[in-house]
C-alpha cells in the first residue's frame, strides 16, 4: 500500500508509452489511455491527499559510490501533495478541453496525447522528487516535453523556431542549475532535501550566495525571468491547451516551486541578504517589462503570455523576499485563474476559426456569453477584484513587500496598475462593441467538453482564495490565510485597479474602437518589438557570437593549421627529400659504391675492435 | 705447407679486383663477372681457412662441403643472373648498367 504513490509516476509514463507505441494510429485510443491516466492519478492524489495512502513509499537506490549517493524517492510532505493536487486537477481539466479543441485538426492526436502524458509524468517527478538530482531529470523532462508540444504543428516554421528557442534558452538556466547542484553536492554534501536542514548555518555567506545563485538559474530558465523570458511568448505557437497546462499553470510554475522547496529544506538563512536582492529584482523587473510589453500586444495569446510572464516575476520576488508562502499562494490561485484564461482563449480562438488577433474579435459577450463570462471571472481574478482568488495571492505578496522592502511594494502596485489596463483593454476590446472580422460574426458558444472545463476553473478561480479553501489547499506547509485586514496593500491594490480600468476604458472605451489609439507612436513600437530585447539577441548575442566564433576558428584554421601545420611540414619535408635526393642516384654503380664502402667500414670497424 | 696468409691475401686480392670491376665497369655482363670473382674470392677463404683448421694434414671437411654446394648454389645464381640480363637487353638495346634509369625520371 505505502508503494502506491509511485504509480503517479508510472501511469502517465505508460500511458505515454502506450500512446506513442501502441496507438499512432488510433487517436480515439490514445486519448482515452491518456484521458484515464490522468483521471486516475488525479484520484490517487486525491487519495493521498486525504490520508488514505499512509506511509512512506520505498526508495530505490540508483547509484551509491562514496560522494555521491543518489536515489530516487518520493516526498509526499504537504507542498509535494498540495502541488500534486494542481497539477493533476488542471491537467486533468486541460485533457478534456482538449478532446474538444483538438477536433478536427489534421496533426496526430496520439503524438499530442502522448506528448502531455510525458509531461504529466515529467512535473510530477519533479513535484515528487525528494532530491535535487530527481528535480533535474524532471526539469530537462519537462524541457523536453515542452519542446515537443510547443513545435506539435512543426511544419509550421515559427512552431518549430519557438521550440527551438524554448529548448535553447532554457538549456540556458539548466547549466547554471546543474552547477548549483554540484556546488550543493560539494558543499551539503547531499542532494536530498531532508537532510540539507541546518546545514546552511555552518556555511559562509559567500559559498550560499552563489549555490543559491546557481540553482535560481535554473528557475530563470524554467519560470522566463529576466532576461532568459524570451522564449515563453513564442512558445504560444503551440495548441492553446499546452498553453494553459505548461506555460501558464504547471511548468513555468516549478521554478518557484523549486526555489520555495529550496527554501524550506535548506532553512531561509540559506537565502542570504544578496540572493535574496538579486531573486527579488530579477522577480520584481520581469513583473514589470512584462506587463509593459502586455500593453500593447494584438495577439490574444501574447497578451496572456506576457501576463503570465509577469505574475511569474511577481512570485519570484516574493521568494526574493523570502516570502514563500505568499510565492506559494500566488502560484497556486494563478495556476487556476491562468488555465482558465487560457483555456477561455483557446475556445475564443476556435469559435472564431482560429483568429488570435483582438482587433479582429468583438462583441463576442453576446454570441458565446458562457466562455465569456468564465474569462472575465479569470480576468476579475487576475487584475485582483476583491473577493475574488488573485485578490488574496496579491495582497499576500504586497504585504509581504512592504514588510521587508517598499521599494518592491511599489513596484509590485504599478505593475497591478499594469495588468488591470492591459486585461481591461483585452476584455472591452474583445467582448464588447460590433464584430471586425468575418470570424467573429460567425462565433457560436463552444462545445461541452470545452466549456464544462471552463466553468470548474471559473469556480475555482473564484473561491481558491477564500480563508477556508486556501487553508486546505494551499502548497505550503502550515499555510494560515491572512484575516483580512484594510491597510496600505488593501488601499494601493484597490487604487491600481481603479486606475489601470479608468485608464482602459479612456483609452479604448466600450469596445467600438476599430484599432488601438495607442499604437503608431514610438512607445507602442517598442513595447511591440518586446522593447527589442529578442533583436538584441538575435543581432547582438547571436549574431555577434557567431561572428567573433567564426573569426576565431578561421584564425586558428589559417595561423595554425594551414600555416603552420599544413605548410610548414610540407616546407620542411621537402628540404629534406631534396636534401637527401641526391642518394637516389639511379645509378647502379653508386649503390655498389655505396654498398662496398659500407662493406669496408664495417670490416675496419670488426677489425680494431677485434684487435682490441 | 703454405701458410694460411698467403691465401688470405690471394682471396683478398681477388675481391678487391672484383669489386674494383663491380664500381668501375658499366658493361652489366662484365659486373656479373666481377661478382662471380668476388664470390670465388670468398670462397678460396672459406676452403683456406678448413685447411688451417686441420690436424695432421687432414683438413675439416664440413667448410669444403660448404664450399661445394657455394658452387652448385653460384651456378644457379648464375643462370638467373644471365637470364636477367639477357632479359635486360631484350627490353633496354643495351648491357649498359647507366640505362637501368627509367624509374628515376
Amino acid at each position: 500500500m505505502n508503494n502506491l504513490p509511485w504509480l503517479l509516476l508510472l501511469l502517465p509514463l505508460l500511458a505515454a508509452a502506450l500512446d506513442w507505441l501502441c496507438f499512432r494510429k488510433n487517436p480515439g485510443a490514445a486519448t482515452a489511455v491518456s484521458l484515464i491516466s490522468v483521471l486516475l492519478t488525479l484520484g490517487l492524489t486525491l487519495a493521498i491527499y486525504a490520508g488514505l495512502c499512509a506511509g512512506t513509499p520505498d526508495a530505490y537506490v540508483w547509484m551509491s559510490d562514496g560522494l555521491l549517493n543518489l536515489h530516487l524517492g518520493l516526498t509526499l510532505d504537504t507542498l509535494a501533495v498540495r502541488m500534486m493536487l494542481v497539477v493533476t486537477g488542471i491537467g486533468s481539466l486541460i485533457h478534456i478541453f482538449s478532446i474538444g479543441y483538438m477536433k478536427g485538426d489534421p496533426s496526430n492526436l496520439s503524438r499530442y496525447f502522448a506528448g502531455l502524458s510525458i509531461f504529466m509524468f515529467s512535473m510530477t517527478m519533479i513535484v515528487l522528487a525528494d532530491n535535487l538530482a530527481m528535480t533535474f531529470i524532471g526539469w530537462e523532462m519537462v524541457g523536453f516535453s515542452s519542446y515537443l508540444l510547443i513545435g506539435h504543428w512543426f511544419h509550421k516554421a515559427s512552431a518549430a523556431d519557438a521550440a527551438k528557442k524554448a529548448f535553447i534558452t532554457n538549456r540556458v538556466g539548466d547549466f547554471g542549475f546543474l552547477i548549483g547542484i554540484l556546488l550543493t553536492l560539494f558543499v551539503f554534501g547531499t542532494l536530498d532535501f531532508g537532510e540539507m536542514a541546518g546545514k546552511a548555518n555552518l556555511m559562509q555567506g559567500g559559498v550560499l550566495t552563489v549555490i543559491v545563485l546557481c540553482l535560481f538559474c535554473g528557475a530563470v530558465g524554467k519560470s522566463a525571468q529576466f532576461p532568459l523570458h524570451v522564449w515563453l511568448p513564442d512558445a504560444m505557437e503551440g495548441p492553446t491547451p499546452v498553453s494553459a497546462l505548461i506555460h501558464a499553470a504547471t511548468m513555468v510554475a516549478a521554478g518557484v516551486y523549486m526555489l520555495v522547496r529550496l527554501q524550506v529544506s535548506m532553512g531561509a538563512s540559506a537565502f542570504t541578504d544578496t540572493a535574496c536582492t538579486v531573486i527579488a529584482a530579477v522577480g520584481g523587473i520581469t513583473a514589470l517589462l512584462a506587463a509593459l510589453m502586455a500593453m500593447q500586444q494584438d495577439d490574444i495569446k501574447r497578451v496572456l503570455a506576457y501576463s503570465t510572464l509577469s505574475q511569474l516575476g511577481y512570485m519570484v520576488m516574493a521568494v526574493g523576499l523570502l516570502a514563500g508562502e505568499a510565492a506559494m499562494f500566488h502560484l497556486y490561485t494563478h495556476a487556476w485563474f491562468k488555465a482558465l484564461l487560457f483555456l477561455g482563449a483557446g475556445a475564443i480562438i476556435v469559435c472564431c476559426h482560429h483568429e488570435q488577433n483582438i482587433w479582429k474579435m468583438g462583441g463576442l459577450l453576446r454570441r458565446m456569453p458562457g466562455t465569456a463570462i468564465c474569462f472575465l471571472m479569470g480576468t476579475f481574478a487576475l487584475i485582483a477584484v476583491p473577493g475574488f482568488s488573485g485578490f488574496y495571492s496579491k495582497e499576500a505578496i504586497l504585504e509581504a513587500a512592504l514588510e521587508k522592502n517598499p521599494t518592491f511594494f511599489w513596484l509590485g502596485a504599478a505593475v497591478a496598475a499594469l495588468t488591470t489596463f492591459y486585461m481591461t483593454r483585452l476584455c472591452l476590446v474583445t467582448f464588447l462593441g460590433r464584430p471586425r472580422a468575418h470570424g467573429a460574426e460567425q462565433a457560436k458558444e463552444a462545445g461541452a467538453t470545452m466549456l464544462l472545463p471552463l466553468i470548474l476553473l471559473a469556480v475555482m478561480a473564484v473561491i481558491a482564495g477564500y480563508g477556508c479553501v486556501a487553508d486546505s489547499l494551499v502548497p505550503f506547509e502550515g499555510f494560515r490565510a491572512h484575516g483580512f485586514s484594510v491597510g496600505l496593500p488593501f488601499y494601493a491594490g484597490l487604487g491600481s485597479l481603479a486606475l489601470g480600468i479608468l485608464a482602459a476604458v479612456a483609452f479604448y472605451g466600450c469596445g467600438c474602437r476599430k484599432q488601438d489609439p495607442l499604437a503608431g507612436n514610438f512607445v507602442s513600437t517598442a513595447l511591440r518589438r518586446r522593447l527589442y530585447i529578442d533583436d538584441i539577441y538575435d543581432k547582438g548575442l547571436i549574431g555577434g557570437l557567431q561572428h567573433f566564433v567564426s573569426v576565431a576558428i578561421g584564425c586558428i584554421d589559417l595561423a595554425i593549421i594551414r600555416g603552420l601545420i599544413a605548410e610548414t611540414l610540407a616546407w620542411i619535408t621537402g628540404r629534406i627529400g631534396m636534401l637527401l635526393g641526391w642518394l637516389q642516384c639511379g645509378c647502379l654503380r653508386g649503390y655498389a659504391a655505396v654498398v662496398g664502402i659500407g662493406f669496408i667500414i664495417m670490416m675496419l670497424l670488426f677489425a680494431f675492435q677485434w684487435a682490441h | 705447407m703454405t701458410p694460411l696468409a698467403h691465401y688470405l691475401i690471394l682471396s683478398g686480392l681477388l675481391f678487391s679486383i672484383g669489386l674494383a670491376g663491380v664500381l668501375v665497369r658499366r658493361n652489366i655482363l662484365v659486373v656479373f663477372m666481377c661478382l662471380e670473382m668476388m664470390l670465388s674470392a670468398a670462397n678460396i677463404s672459406l676452403v683456406a681457412f678448413s685447411r688451417a683448421q686441420g690436424t695432421e694434414g687432414v683438413p675439416v671437411y664440413d667448410a669444403q662441403v660448404l664450399a661445394l654446394f657455394i658452387v652448385a648454389v653460384a651456378a644457379a645464381e648464375v643462370a638467373i643472373g644471365l637470364a636477367l640480363i639477357v632479359a635486360m637487353f631484350r627490353s633496354c638495346r643495351s648491357v649498359d648498367s647507366a640505362s637501368l634509369n627509367t624509374l628515376k625520371d
